[in-house]
């Protein structure tokens, strides 16, 4: 397992290098013009150690974050800087650990609780829904759980079918959850404080295939109170012609879906979610009203999925106002396969975003339902 | 000390009597041999392989003197090692160091005794001789005694209440009154309870009345859960006890985490939780005495080994000496209790909170006990075990009228006391339900609060449309919901 996680780290440099040129562009109109860089790796492991040192209640429980540096490095210098009551490393017992945090949480503490994988959080589900989601509702608001729950989410590369599911939608559905999903360097350090802030408990969905990204940063992130607001969605690119909704990884294959579309006419506009539960209902409804199409965009398992809901939402707030189905772009309904060539059409690839933009703007013939 | 460390010393007793008899095992072979020699299952006595290795202390030989063939091996090992355990001898592992031995011997799955039970009072309720307990003065005595009547009465009068229809559901703890009370009284008000659901007893001590007990039971509008969760799921932020969640054995390891967090604080307090003999079959069990003994928690971890996980008894539950034995297997300081005996089960319980507060270590207690009601008011425990089962324990090994012969034969209690006091706690229960009864249920708005801290907008609209609703369908709706 770890020795996949070394290959990952090395591997990331070539989507690093393509993503630069792209947010480059956005730079220019989004940021000052002097943007800073930083990775998404420094962008969680900064937010960390920023909440740690202001409030001392904080305090990062998980396997191999101390001595180890993080599996993927996130909690790299925090076991030197605040000791090993503060970082704790965990025997292998993804039950034990979410159970511990959680009753930490309830005597007063804010623990962070790092999964190796979401797959992994599926051991100790029976905690984070039953113990952490549900407490304050059962208990009428007398234990509170300030928990965050963090860890790479959906497929990687090469990692098969119990590494890749992304849990995203599973979560989603548990009213007492709040669940978000950074994509930028920008979107990890507002929302990681944020989490680490919020009285509720929070799932957080981290991509390891980001972690090694690149993001400009605008000086004001860079700020130890800066915090971005849970529930509410980013509009990456604007556009008039066809709204596509994606989080995590799919926002960057989706801006770049995005590009391709523009030198064809498309003028596609691209939220990213950052927030699943609460999901900004509002900014994608107003977004329908305005390009009158939808493309949904996620990794995950299609059934009951994150592009389902979303569908459900538009269709009954903003019915009228839509001029072609909703196109729902998912991971294949399969278990992950490992070997590269079937990875690559398990997941969703920028052509096939393409492809659904042009089917909902009618600009392509309707095929049978393909990937 | 002597009385938790007397365990340890029967089990080096026990192997230390069986390698004289491992002795005539030929011993000289040093260890890679094992392995070779067992690669076909033929090879282990020669017939059935399905016998039980001899090796654990009965004839053995045949089977000795066919493993070890190689004499050159025997021959060198012979310069350098005599026979049995070698305390000089000693390996460098991960771990630590560990003493080395030639002889192959496999702990037996069982020891020759069980670990003893201690107890203070016999069944009659007169101190045994020779034993250390904490003593207890007449005050705290009958203030335990009256709790324990209190706690029987009010869940007969509740389970009778559900048999009415008045309530849908309840839990009794009869014939566990003992560790209930006794082990509350030993704590401080400080300490931290994570419950399993068989304990109310411990909220009764620490003063949830008669009335909030009947409110939750009930969901009315002054239930502290605000009428959210079945009967007997109480909960009491005031009186450090933390809310009854469903799930089999969660709150050990969030008992564990609780713990952690008084130990960042240094408190003088310590976490109590408590679970059944099935809840020891648990994983989050595993994990959270595990982990207890890695971060050193100041958790006291106490186990109502009742002999019934609802239809199923221990002998299917697990197949160790009860879970006191495991404590060990944790490096966690273990005892054995008689749940049944009061004095017993608050002396351990006031000792081993000493312990895990001033030595931040956690504790297991295993206080052997019966549970002498149904598992609930949706079980009739008749169909699986003797109706003579049931009356024995309730009738002589009651732990009421025990502790009851020891207070009255210090002149403490008498027969009209007793009759008072039974008679004020059933007309209190009584009227607690019948005022609990009137009470309006909780409001509308307690459907959509607490999901989270503040309520999102979904949720305020979801409340707006429900209330439009209601206002233009009033008949689709139940009459006593207060809007």
């Amino acid at each position: 397992m770890l020795g996949i996680v070394r290959q990952r780290i090395a591997r990331q440099g070539i989507n690093a290098s393509g993503m630069r040129i792209q947010s480059l562009v956005c730079a220019s109109r989004d940021y000052s013009s002097a943007a800073k860089e930083m990775t998404v790796r420094d962008a969680l492991n900064s937010a960390l150690d920023e909440e740690m040192s202001a409030d001392p209640k904080v305090f990062l429980m998980g396997e191999e974050v101390g001595e180890y540096q993080g599996a993927y490095k996130i909690s790299k210098g925090l076991l030197d800087k605040y000791g090993p009551e503060r970082v704790r490393d965990t025997p292998i017992t993804e039950a034990g650990f979410t159970g511990i945090g959680v009753g930490a949480a309830y005597y007063g503490l804010k623990p962070v609780i790092e999964f190796m994988t979401f797959n992994f959080s599926m051991q100790a589900i029976d905690h984070i829904i039953n113990s952490a989601a549900k407490s304050n509702y059962m208990s009428a608001g007398q234990i509170s759980v300030p928990i965050v729950f963090r860890g790479p989410n959906g497929a990687a590369a090469g990692v098969g079918a119990q590494h890749s599911q992304c849990y995203a939608a599973w979560y989603s559905s548990c009213p007492g959850l709040k669940v978000l999903a950074p994509y930028s360097s920008e979107d990890a350090r507002g929302l990681l404080k944020a989490a680490i802030r919020d009285p509720d408990p929070v799932i957080f969905l981290e991509n390891e295939l980001l972690y090694g990204e690149s993001f400009p940063v605008s000086a004001e992130v860079f700020d130890s109170s800066f915090c971005l607001p849970i529930g509410k969605a980013k509009i990456e690119r604007e556009g008039k012609d066809v709204t596509i909704t994606a989080f995590s990884k799919m926002v960057g294959y989706s801006l770049k879906a995005a590009e391709i579309l523009a030198k064809e006419g498309i003028s596609a506009e691209v939220i990213n979610l950052r927030s699943i539960r609460p999901l900004d209902r509002a900014a994608i409804n107003a977004s329908v009203r305005k390009t009158n199409r939808l493309v949904t965009v996620e990794e995950g398992f299609p059934q009951h999925g994150v592009g389902a809901e979303i569908c459900a939402s538009v269709v009954e707030d903003s019915f009228e106002y839509l001029d072609a189905p909703v196109e729902r772009i998912a991971g294949a309904d399969v278990p992950m396969p490992y070997a590269a060539n079937l990875e690559r059409m398990a997941v969703p690839q920028i052509e096939d975003i393409v492809r659904a933009a042009k089917r909902a703007c009618y600009r392509s013939v309707p095929m049978a339902a393909t990937a | 000390m002597a009385i938790w460390f007397r365990k340890s010393i029967k089990i080096t007793h026990y192997l230390k009597a069986n390698r004289a008899l491992w002795g005539l095992v030929n011993q000289t072979c040093r260890s890679p041999c094992f392995h070779s020699n067992f690669s076909s299952p033929g090879s282990l006595n020669g017939e059935n392989y399905r016998n039980p290795p001899s090796f654990l202390g009965n004839s053995t030989t045949l089977y000795g003197s066919r493993r070890f063939e190689s004499v050159k091996a025997g021959r060198q090992a012979e310069l350098q090692y005599d026979d049995g355990c070698h305390q000089d001898q000693a390996l460098d592992f991960p771990g630590g160091t560990v003493a080395f031995t030639s002889e192959m011997r496999f702990i037996p799955e069982a020891s020759r005794e069980r670990i003893p039970c201690y107890r203070v009072l016999d069944d009659n309720g007169n101190l045994i001789m020779h034993n250390s307990y904490v003593e207890m003065s007449k005050e705290d005595a009958l203030k335990m005694y009256s709790s324990m009547v209190t706690l029987q009465t009010m869940d007969t009068i509740f389970y009778e209440a559900q048999r009415q229809g008045r309530i849908s559901f309840y839990v009794t703890s009869i014939g566990e009154e003992a560790i209930n009370i006794s082990s509350a009284a030993a704590l401080t008000p400080e300490d931290v309870i994570l419950a399993q659901y068989r304990e109310p007893g411990v909220l009764l001590w620490r003063g949830f009345t008669l009335q909030e007990f009947a409110n939750q039971c009930l969901g009315n509008k002054a239930d502290y859960g605000k009428g959210r969760q079945m009967p007997i799921h109480y909960g009491s932020n005031k009186h450090n006890y933390f809310t009854i969640s469903s799930p089999i054995a969660t709150q050990l390891p969030q008992a564990v985490g609780a713990a952690y967090s008084l130990k960042m604080d240094g408190k003088d307090a310590c976490v109590v939780t408590y679970f059944g003999d099935g809840g020891s079959s648990e994983g989050d069990f595993h994990a959270a005495l595990n982990f207890a003994a890695v971060m050193e928690a100041p958790v006291i971890f106490i186990c109502r080994n009742n002999g019934w996980a609802i239809s199923t008894p221990t002998s299917e539950q697990f197949r160790s000496d009860g879970i006191v034995v495991k404590g060990q297997a944790y490096g966690i300081r273990s005892i054995r209790v008689d749940g049944n005996d009061a004095l017993a089960a608050y002396s351990a319980t006031r000792a081993a909170r000493e312990m895990a507060i001033n030595e931040q270590r956690p504790v297991l207690i295993e206080a052997l006990t019966y549970r002498v009601g149904h598992h609930s008011t949706s079980d009739d425990s008749t169909k699986y075990r003797s109706v003579n089962e049931i009356d024995h324990w309730k009738t002589s090994r009651d732990p009421i009228a025990r502790f009851r012969r020891w207070v009255d034969g210090n002149g403490w209690w008498n027969d009209k006391d007793e009759l008072e006091l039974r008679g004020k706690v059933r007309k209190q229960l009584l009227h607690a339900i019948q005022v609990a009864e009137k009470v309006e249920k909780p409001q509308l708005s307690d459907l959509f609060t607490d999901v989270y801290a503040n309520m999102p907008s979904n949720l305020i609209e979801q409340e707006e449309a429900l209330r439009q609703s209601i206002k233009r369908h009033p008949q689709d709706y139940p009459s006593d919901v207060p809007v």
